[in-house]
């Protein structure tokens, strides 16, 4: 993945990133000059100790947040450049969401919370519903479609969440930790749902702090003191990007 | 977009149904005093308006008062003869006594006042006979013991449907015959006294059986209106201080009362009455404003992480701050809503009890909804503006 690609346009880029929080005496540097390739259709495990700047890169690729100084392109766009606004209209477009703690609206039914980023999209009321039900639908949640979370559990939660991230069809989907909070066996089931989604085309950014799900990614990056200390090409095959 | 943020509001206010109503509680009771004492107050001013003019257009009321010289002096029915004599554009002249007593019938007894009057007072009141006649010139003159009651009497002392005419009433120990029954005017017609719980007698007969003297308690004069009243009320009171041997420095010792001039004094304490109103109602609507803020920004406490996950899945700041300024708004409405169903019952309620007419004023009753939208905007901007500022990764760290 790091080596120069083969390809012209990778999908995400990464060259020289840097990420400062606080000033002065205080301050602290999160990331020390990442370089990164990302091409369509990996599935990219994160990885790395506390501390390590893997949870700021992962800010950085979900255009949460932008470096102190280097240069991010996605999709050839020079992120870093743009204003809040303007990378909100890029996750609305581009990027889906999946966090370890679920974060689905309570006292709202999963149906809802799948539509929730259409409504953003500006989708009338029959479109959301439908393309919510399908997201449901390929998830495995559609009878629980009128539930609210606090009626589903763990699992069946972290899979509406990914249904809400797959409703506006992204081209990355970005998991902070999304097994993080459940046990082995349903994480393994939501692992073979992103290694499926991956199977479909969707590019798959995952921070994980579990060896054994890292295994599901075709390509895992090792995060220390704010660098890349290393990448390993999994033995899966797939489309990683790089040489 | 507009219609989902709508839905989300309102359904973001029944999840806190109790909490939206207390909060708004400062703006409903802000409204429905605004509009509460808007709609009373109209409906005062109209009372006491159909009550001036039925009082008569053109008349002017005389009555003393104390003069530099002690206690007030009555007049006499020779100021009267001398007003309607004198001055000119006097139509009708007509000195008044009056005196609490109780009338008997059948049986039947019911507390009334006895008014000693002229059919010249009838006519500068605007006073109707319903049924039966007004007195004759010789029953005024001899003063005979007759009388013209009002509609309350007739309905506490005779039998519904028989009729009064010609029927011996006792007033006190007074017996005196019914000539007539005076038409409806409502409440009013001066202090302690019911316009239609009253028995017009004769005024001779009133000062010889009841206050057992010539004096008079006051006088109507009813005007040409080609005539000003200053130009009355000059005259008048040179007369009345001539007759009085008033010294030029002496104060006046009666009183001459307008009533196009009470119109105008009911007009400004109306006015001011309705300022004060409106300070009140003023200070209860900004209290409530800072605690619909207050509120606003507890729930965009409570709800940071919500905000945290729209933004992150691409809600731009402006939708989010739409959402909370919405809400605000909605609270808002809901309880200028609430306030104008609340003014309508207190305001109908009210009017009924002290029996003046139910106005429903339309103006104000829109002007207060779109002032309680306003006040959704003004203090529901800082809260939502904050929701719209906070940053994503902090907020869905938020706990």
């Amino acid at each position: 993945m790091t080596p120069a690609s083969s390809r012209d346009a990778p999908l995400i880029e990464l060259e020289g990133i840097t990420k400062t929080f606080g000033k002065g005496e205080a301050a602290f540097q999160a990331l020390r000059g990442v370089d990164m390739r990302i091409e369509r259709g990996d599935f990219v495990a994160v990885m790395g100790p506390s501390g390590s700047g893997k949870s700021t890169t992962m800010n950085i690729l979900g255009c949460l947040d932008v470096p102190t100084s280097g240069i991010f392109r996605f999709k050839g766009i020079e992120v870093q450049a743009l204003d809040r606004d303007q990378r909100s209209l890029l996750r609305r477009r581009y990027l889906g969401f999946v966090f370890q703690g679920f974060n689905l609206l309570a006292r709202t039914s999963a149906v809802e919370n799948v539509e929730l980023p259409l409504l953003y999209r500006g989708e009338n009321k029959s479109v959301r519903h439908a393309a919510a039900m399908n997201a449901l639908d390929q998830v495995g949640l559609a009878p629980w479609a009128d539930h609210t979370p606090a009626e589903l559990s763990g699992g069946q939660q972290q899979r509406v969440a990914i249904a809400r991230a797959l409703v506006t069809q992204p081209d990355v989907l970005l998991a902070d930790e999304p097994t993080g909070n459940l046990d082995t066996e349903r994480s393994i089931e939501i692992m073979q749902l992103l290694t499926r989604l991956n199977g479909e085309g969707i590019t798959i950014l995952m921070v994980t702090h579990e060896e054994e799900m890292a295994t599901f990614a075709h390509t895992i990056v090792r995060f220390r003191d704010g660098l890349v200390e290393q990448v390993e090409r999994g033995d899966r095959g797939g489309t990683a990007g790089g040489a | 977009m507009f219609g989902a943020t709508l839905l989300l509001a309102f359904r973001e206010i029944r999840r806190h149904l109790l909490r939206s109503f207390l909060t708004t509680l400062g703006i409903i009771i802000g409204v429905a005093a605004v509009i509460t004492m808007v709609t009373l107050g109209n409906g005062v001013t109209a009372s006491i308006k159909d009550q001036i003019s039925s009082l008569g257009s053109n008349v002017l009321i005389v009555f003393p008062v104390q003069g530099d010289r002690g206690a007030p002096r009555s007049f006499k029915q020779a100021d009267v003869e001398a007003v309607r004599r004198q001055i000119a554009g006097v139509e009708d002249v007509s000195g008044s006594v009056s005196s609490s007593a109780t009338a008997f019938h059948n049986g039947q007894s019911w507390r009334t006042s006895v008014q000693g009057v002229g059919n010249d007072f009838l006519r500068a009141q605007s006073i109707e006979v319903e049924l039966g006649r007004p007195f004759s010139r010789e029953e005024e003159s001899a003063g005979k013991n007759v009388c013209l009651i009002g509609p309350k009497i007739r309905k506490a002392i005779f039998v519904a449907g028989s009729s009064p005419l010609g029927a011996n009433i006792r007033l006190n120990n007074v017996s005196c015959t019914v000539i007539g029954v005076l038409k409806e005017r409502g409440q009013g017609g001066g202090p302690d006294q019911d316009s239609d719980n009253v028995a017009m007698v004769p005024l001779k007969m009133a000062q010889r059986r009841f206050t057992g003297s010539s004096d008079l308690q006051y006088f109507v004069i009813k005007y040409d209106s080609a005539y000003s009243s200053t130009t009355i009320q000059d005259s008048l009171v040179g007369l009345l201080r001539e007759r009085r041997l008033l010294q030029d420095t002496a104060a006046n010792d009666f009183n001459i009362v307008d009533t196009a001039q009470v119109n105008q004094a009911l007009g400004a304490a109306t006015g001011a009455l309705t300022a004060m109103v409106a300070v009140i109602a003023g200070i209860s609507l900004l209290v409530g404003g800072i605690g619909i803020m207050n509120i606003m920004l507890v729930s965009v406490t409570e709800r940071t992480r919500e905000i945290g996950i729209r933004l992150a899945i691409g809600a731009l700041a402006r939708e989010v701050q739409l959402q909370f300024l919405t809400e605000a708004v909605v609270l808002c409405c809901f309880g200028g809503a609430v306030g104008i169903a609340l003014a309508f019952f207190l305001s109908w309620g009210m009017a009924t009890v002290i029996d003046v007419p139910f106005i429903f004023n339309p103006l104000v009753n829109a002007l207060s909804f779109l002032f309680s939208a306003l006040m959704g905007i003004t203090f529901g901007y800082y809260p939502a503006r904050r929701a719209s500022k906070l940053d994503p990764i902090d907020a869905l760290r938020h706990e």
